[in-house]
């Protein structure tokens, strides 16, 4: 789904008024029923993470540390059972899974008299029942249960939702007899920056040719965009020519300006393929 | 030599004879020139003399004629040194006074001054600049601005003879007009043999470097302030500002204050000289430059064959000029011919019309034959210009159909004569000659070729790492320029200076220049080498469909191009300066500010090897005889043109890096020059292009060798062309004008020419060079060979390829343009696509084999076949060895490192200790099995070898030829392959076990990549259609469930979202959904997995907990289900362990009424199920029990595990778990 700009603004501009939750989600769909739920959804995320970016700072002192640490205690102490960590997260605007980290940082600083290492945190926030603490165990796990846009579990989610799509972008083009060779076997072969796909054979799509695919679970806003411009797509330009990004969930129509120069973006997988017609005949 | 003009035009030497005298030696006097053996000199002095006189007889013409020709032959008459030596030697003293006091001198300084304190800030900018406004003032973009420096002076020069009444001139006044060569001695007559190059730049010590022929008229230079020595920034201000809407007025002013400066310096130049001369009230107005106004505003005289006078001395003088460019004694014959051309568009103005009378009169009363204005009239002019066109029609109907088309349609020539008319109409309409309009060209990235490319090519990770990000870093750089370096303001040095050295320093200091030295020049192959860059200077509107190709973006890029084509300055004449157009300007512009002698030695180096792969290509084999001869023909055509554009394009930036670090501003003195070159005599040149060019001759393939040369030459700087080295390039260049080859082409020998003749007009090449004999003597004619390589008699060039070359040649297209007022030529060109070849290597390797006999042999067999046989099987041999290399790493090495995988994978388990002593090991194990692959790559090149040959032969070939083939190629193949294989397979198979290695170091926390394989080989269930579900989706639905489950647990919150209930149906659904996507493979990876895995534990113990406080009954049903998903559907191991952890435990610790025979349940159904052992449950339960947990709750946990270990321990035959549980059950409430 293709979004003008100022669509998108608008949608955007209604998320910064609301909290990150399922019920704002619903809320959205309510809002702009003519999108579609999934490229809502990344929207949703996506700004939602701007968001966090934008306060992580002020939440990440040892200051707030504290008194965030301190308010999980007296919390848990009147009643154990209560949601306490996501309460918390909650009041003051922030990822629930990032509080519990805070907390659960600080909890193993104490403990340990030592900054706990970053593998450790991880670890035990991927699987709190390693936390040697019952209460917190509960709390964290509350914590990143809860959290729609950070979290293992998240990471995990979207994790799986890029590889369905990279097999969804493969199945369609086998059907299309479009030979290619997959992102593991070209790190195999030693390349320094490997897109999904690259056709062994180039195609054109809308008139363009393109030597490479890549797919995106995500909704293609101007930040993530910019993001991957530099660290993925001019360099597969750099190394294969011009080349196709599917952003599956839609992206925003002004972004789409780099066609001529080699960079073609769809938010499907393409239906104008014109083939090389030597090639088609020996198949 | 005044003297021998002076007899021909009396008629009473005729043409013929003063021909028969030029060529032959000095010696030679035949009895019919007996009137020319008086005059001892030399003959080689009347070419140079001949042209001058005609730029000087027809000055007033052309200088009053239109405005946007330059007026090259006019300044190059009075401005060469060459010539104005001659003249000027008389008054020697006072023109080094004018020299020194040439008002862009102290400008230019000015100009230099203002620059070096703009850039000031910057130490390191300053030699930078330099090159930096060397190289601009080279650029075609600029137009003008440099080089008017040195133009300039040519353009002021001539007025101290123009302004001198014709009257007055004695030409046979030895002390005016001394024979050439006598410019050495002052006043002196003795005549001199021959221009020595020396004398003469030493008589000029302060002028400015020379520049071409071709000088911008004043009206085009208003940057002209700031001459060579001026700086880029200071020069472009200028620019913005001038040159195009300000022009006319700003101009204007200009010139008034440049008259007064020159009335001035003339009247103290000239004076001593005793010539007699009042600027300020010039006796014929017509003379003085302020009369050259912009040319519309005077009309254009209507040319008439009856108003022609002296008729005969014109004739006369056609036919000794056109055989002199006949004979190639003119040292650039397309700037003959554009000075042709420029007299049959002469504009005469209404001034000169009436004054013509009285100046013809004036003539007539005039003794002196040479000293009369023969060309004082426009009607004079033509007649002698058509009298030319018509000696030269062999030259002009090659040239391109456009250029045809307006000649066909001059009505000048249509009524001077009707029969050349007809002959160019003819021409024209059987010319198939059209060029394209080139096209602006297109960022294209090389692609990155693992062979040259990847890790292996790298001494370390970082250097590799570090390379990958340069090469970014370079694509960025390029598309920021190519974005903005049209726009205004926009600078390079300033805005990409400090990346581009940054990215240098991250070169040196991992050793990477050599990698990106090599993708430094395919980028440049890849942008520049088509006939794109920008440079074109002529042109036509471009067709529909390029427009429609274009698109709407590139239009607007385009129409300014053609503004740029359009607008008078663009009129350059036929001699630019060397250029970098287009996108070669960013490559310049890069080496400039990389200013890195690393990376300058290793990008000569790769350029030095492109050259010399290149130059050695075999391009023609085809066989005349053939009927495919045509094909390929066009085959050979295209690739000859594609490889001589890389060539030239290569050569040109060899020439620019090589001549670099000696390029000077200005000119060096004579002393400094004698140091500099006895310094650099002494050096070898990086390339030896003398050998080059004796090779290229002797195999006549001087039509590839000839013009990269030249391209190269170019940009010499100014001492390089008086180095013993060069000098000879230069004197055998010299031989090749000159030489008759009759072999040759007629489009190759005019190519050659076109690129001679401009590189003779290439300010740094000194201009006596053509004409010094000694120069014709030195050269030693090499001897030709018959070689089956030889290119110089196929036609290979077309007007396509030698407009692309020579774009000034276009010029005469533009000035033939410029006269048809309100023309509306709509010939539009077409786009030829010049097919890029593989940069690969084509040179075959021959291999040497022991058996010298059997060599022998073989060379016999392809002796007598035809050339492409040997083609083919070299071809084959060299490709099936490659792929048989490759073949084995990917079967053989891959399978040996599969094995090494595994090996690793048990060791490194065994022993952290020593990971090179292990790699050592496994590998030494594998080495032996390595030798197979030279049996494998044997079997291989036997099979393959005989396929492609069979393929790539004629069908007809005989059998036994064809077996012959077969065998050798294969002979060759296995020896390539073999070769390679038994020296390289050890370190092969160590360098990628040892990547492996490596890798599986990295990840540790995740799964092995062979775990990885063995979960995923797991396939899908027959007839699968892949609708299961998503596994993300699923993992987002438990998700949510097991947020609901919390929420109920947390009783103080409570449910949070009313719409969302537990349901258990709906979970039930979820189940078995969850199923499907399990079962089915095809979306699954490992992560999803093993999420849904842990995902679906949470669950269960999320399940069994809430059930006891909502008491529900289906749990049972759901617990069960769960189960059988674990123990069926799942690949991966699903950590039921974690049911046992303190966290999920600790639910159930904080409810009142705990209800155990669920857990129970649960407990049995994993054993059941072989999901976890006896054994492991109970030791979960006892770490359980020793953890802090309420009294009451750790007794009843106790009891749990004495329950389960007692049932377990009796129960070994199973029954029924429903049961079971039931009986559990009833104990455990019994018990609490």
């Amino acid at each position: 789904m293709k979004l003008s700009k100022a669509q998108y603004d608008e949608i955007a501009q209604f998320l910064g008024h609301v909290q990150p939750t399922r019920q704002s989600l619903r809320k959205l769909k309510e809002k702009f029923p003519s999108q579609s739920q999934s490229t809502l959804l990344s929207i949703f995320s996506q700004e939602y993470q701007k968001q966090i970016k934008r306060t992580h700072a002020k939440h990440h002192t040892a200051e707030a540390a504290e008194t965030y640490y301190q308010r999980y205690l007296n919390g848990v102490m009147k009643n154990a059972a209560a949601p306490v960590l996501l309460e918390l997260a909650n009041e003051v605007d922030f990822a629930p899974s990032l509080m519990a980290r805070i907390v659960l940082e600080r909890f193993l600083q104490e403990r340990e008299q030592a900054i706990p290492s970053k593998t450790l945190i991880n670890s035990m926030l991927r699987d709190p029942s390693q936390i040697p603490d019952g209460v917190l165990a509960n709390q964290v796990y509350q914590c990143t249960v809860n959290d729609c846009c950070y979290g293992p579990l998240v990471d995990c989610i979207k994790h799986a939702i890029g590889h369905e799509h990279e097999v969804l972008l493969r199945e369609m083009l086998l059907e299309k007899n479009l030979s290619f060779i997959a992102e593991d076997q070209l790190r195999a072969k030693g390349y320094d920056k490997t897109p999904d796909f690259i056709l062994e054979v180039p195609v054109a799509v809308e008139g363009h040719i393109i030597h490479w695919i890549e797919s995106k679970a995500s909704f293609g806003d101007e930040s993530s965009h910019q993001a991957y411009l530099q660290d993925q797509f001019w360099s597969y330009w750099n190394r294969f020519g011009p080349g196709l990004v599917i952003y599956w969930y839609g992206f925003i129509e002004e972004l789409d300006c780099h066609r001529e120069r080699g960079i073609l973006l769809k938010d499907c997988f393409p239906t104008d393929i014109v083939t090389l017609r030597h090639s088609m005949a020996q198949r | 030599m005044a003297a021998v003009l002076e007899l021909l035009l009396r008629e009473e030497v005729a043409v013929g004879a003063v021909l028969r005298w030029l060529r032959q030696g000095p010696g030679h006097r035949p009895a019919e020139v007996t009137g020319l053996v008086s005059l001892s000199l030399l003959q080689k002095d009347f070419v140079p003399f001949l042209l001058n006189f005609l730029r000087e007889q027809t000055s007033q013409i052309l200088t009053n004629g239109p405005s946007t020709p330059a007026k090259t032959p006019n300044s190059k008459a009075h401005g060469s040194q060459r010539t104005g030596s001659e003249r000027r030697a008389g008054h020697k003293a006072s023109l080094g006074s004018f020299l020194t006091a040439t008002p862009e001198a102290l400008p230019a300084r000015r100009g230099r001054r203002k620059g070096g304190s703009a850039v000031s800030t910057s130490g390191r900018q300053v030699p930078r600049d330099l090159g930096r406004s060397l190289a601009e003032e080279e650029d075609g973009k600029n137009d003008s601005p440099s080089w008017s420096g040195g133009r300039r002076k040519r353009s002021e020069v001539p007025l101290v003879s123009a302004r001198s009444p014709p009257s007055q001139l004695n030409l046979n006044n030895l002390e005016e007009f001394p024979p050439m060569g006598a410019a050495s001695v002052p006043g002196g007559c003795k005549p001199s043999r021959r221009i020595n190059p020396t004398p003469v730049s030493a008589e000029r010590p302060l002028s400015k470097p020379k520049t071409c022929f071709t000088s911008t008229p004043v009206s085009q230079s208003p940057a002209a302030r700031f001459s060579s020595g001026s700086n880029l920034e200071a020069f472009s201000t200028v620019q913005e500002g001038n040159l195009t809407s300000v022009i006319s007025s700003s101009l204007q002013e200009e010139r008034e204050m440049l008259k007064k400066e020159r009335c001035k310096l003339l009247h103290q130049a000239s004076s001593p000289a005793g010539i007699s001369l009042d600027p300020g009230t010039p006796t014929k107005p017509s003379y003085t430059r302020s009369a050259s106004l912009p040319a519309e505003s005077h009309l254009v005289t209507c040319a008439d064959p009856a108003k022609v006078s002296c008729k005969k001395q014109l004739e006369c003088l056609a036919r000794l000029y056109s055989s002199c460019i006949a004979e190639n004694l003119v040292p650039n014959i397309f700037l003959e011919l554009f000075f042709v051309l420029q007299l049959l568009t002469s504009k005469g103005t209404s001034t000169a019309e009436e004054e013509e009378e009285s100046d013809l009169e004036v003539n007539e009363r005039s003794k002196d034959a040479s000293g009369r204005q023969h060309f004082r009239s426009v009607h004079n002019c033509v007649y002698f210009a058509v009298q030319v066109l018509d000696y030269q029609y062999e030259i002009i109907s090659h040239l391109e159909k456009g250029t045809l088309k307006f000649l066909a349609e001059n009505e000048r020539i249509a009524s001077f004569s009707p029969t050349l008319h007809e002959r160019l109409r003819q021409a024209y309409e059987s010319s198939t000659a059209k060029v394209s309009l080139l096209l602006p060209c297109s960022v294209q990235s090389v692609s990155f070729q693992p062979e040259t490319d990847n890790r292996s090519n790298f001494p370390s990770d970082r250097a590799f790492h570090i390379f990958k990000k340069q090469r970014d870093i370079f694509y960025e750089l390029l598309r920021e320029w190519e974005d903005n370096h049209e726009k205004t303001g926009w600078d390079f040095e300033r805005v990409l200076g400090n990346k581009i050295r940054a990215m240098m320093a991250h070169l040196s200091a991992t050793c990477n220049h050599s990698h990106f030295a090599r993708l430094f020049q395919k980028q440049l192959i890849q942008m520049c080498k088509g006939p794109v860059g920008g440079g074109a200077s002529w042109g036509d509107t471009p067709d529909q469909d390029v427009l429609n190709m274009l698109g709407p973006d590139n239009l607007s890029r385009l129409k300014r191009l053609q503004e740029r084509f359009v607008v008078p300055q663009s009129i350059r004449g036929p001699c630019p300066p060397p250029s970098f157009p287009g996108c070669q300007q960013f490559f310049r512009d890069f080496i400039l500010s990389a200013g890195s002698y690393q990376f300058n030695q290793h990008l000569v180096d790769s350029l030095c090897l492109k050259i010399l792969e290149l130059d050695g290509l075999t391009l023609v084999e085809h066989e005349h005889s053939d009927g495919e001869a045509d094909m390929d023909e066009q085959d050979e055509k295209k690739r000859f043109t594609v490889v001589l554009l890389s060539l030239r394009l290569l050569a040109k930036f060899l020439g620019f890096l090589v001549f670099l670090p000696y390029r000077t501003v200005e000119q060096p003195t004579r002393d400094l020059q004698d140091s500099a070159v006895a310094l650099r005599n002494q050096t070898l040149p990086v390339l030896d292009v003398l050998k080059l060019l004796r090779q290229s001759i002797r195999d006549h393939r001087s039509i590839l060798t000839v013009p990269w040369i030249v391209e190269f030459l170019s940009l010499a700087d100014h001492i390089a062309p008086f180095l013993d080295y060069y000098r000879k390039v230069f004197c055998l260049l010299l031989l090749m004008v000159l030489s008759e080859d009759k072999e040759m082409s007629f489009l190759n020998k005019l190519l050659i020419l076109a690129v001679l003749g401009w590189l003779f007009q290439v300010p740094s090449v000194p201009e006596e060079l053509f004409f010094a004999t000694d120069v014709r003597q030195e050269g030693v004619m090499v001897d030709t060979v018959t070689s089956a390589q030889a290119l110089d008699s196929v036609p290979l060039v077309d007007q396509q390829l030698l407009y692309t070359c020579c774009p000034y040649l276009g010029e005469l297209r533009k000035l033939l343009a410029s006269f048809v007022a309100g023309s509306g030529a709509k010939n539009g060109g077409f786009i030829r696509k010049i097919t890029p070849t593989a940069a690969e290597s084509l040179a075959p390797k021959t291999s040497v084999t022991q058996r010298k006999l059997q060599v022998e042999l073989e060379q016999a067999f392809f002796h007598n076949q035809p050339p492409s046989l040997r083609r083919t099987v070299e071809f084959v041999a060299e490709r099936v060895g490659s792929n048989c290399v490759k073949h084995i790493k990917a079967t053989l090495v891959a399978e040996l490192v599969q094995r090494a995988e595994v090996m690793l994978q048990d060791k490194v388990k065994e022993e952290d200790a020593n990971h090179d002593k292990l790699l050592e090991e496994v590998c030494a194990h594998l080495y032996e099995e390595g030798a197979q692959a030279l049996i494998k790559g044997r079997e291989f090149c036997k099979k393959k070898g005989p396929e492609a040959v069979r393929v790539l032969l004629p069908e007809e070939t005989s059998a036994a030829v064809l077996n012959s083939a077969e065998d050798i190629a294969v002979e060759l193949a296995t020896e390539k392959a073999c070769g390679w294989l038994s020296a390289n397979i050890a370190a092969l198979i160590k360098r990628e076990v040892k990547a492996t290695f490596n890798r599986m170091l990295k990840v540790p926390g995740l799964p092995l990549p062979s775990e990885d394989a063995l979960e995923l080989r797991r396939d899908c269930p027959p007839g699968c259609q892949h609708r299961a579900p998503f596994p993300s989706q699923i993992i987002n639905e438990i998700k949510v469930h097991n947020v609901h489950f919390l929420d109920v647990l947390c009783v103080a919150v409570g449910p949070r979202d009313e719409g969302e209930v537990i349901d258990h149906d709906w979970l039930e659904c979820l189940l078995g959904r969850l199923s499907q996507t399990l079962r089915c493979r095809k979306f699954m990876c490992p992560t999803s997995e093993q999420q849904l895995a842990k995902c679906t534990v949470e669950l269960a113990s999320l399940l069994g907990e809430s059930v006891m406080i909502i008491k529900s009954n289906p749990t049972y049903g759901l617990l069960k289900l769960l189960l059988s998903v674990w123990k069926e559907d799942f690949g991966a191991p699903v950590p039921v362990q974690l049911m046992f952890s303190r966290k999920n435990i600790g639910y159930l610790s904080e409810v009142k009424q705990r209800e155990w025979d669920l857990f129970l349940f649960m407990l049995h159904g994993l054993v059941e199920h072989d999901l976890m052992r006896t054994s492991e449950i109970e030791s979960c339960l006892r770490s359980l029990g020793e953890l802090p947990w309420p009294s009451d709750f750790l007794k009843e946990l106790e009891m749990l595990s004495r329950v389960f270990t007692s049932e377990h321990r009796i129960e070994e035959p199973r029954t029924n778990p429903r049961e079971l549980t039931r009986q559990s059950l009833g104990t455990v409430t019994a018990q609490s």
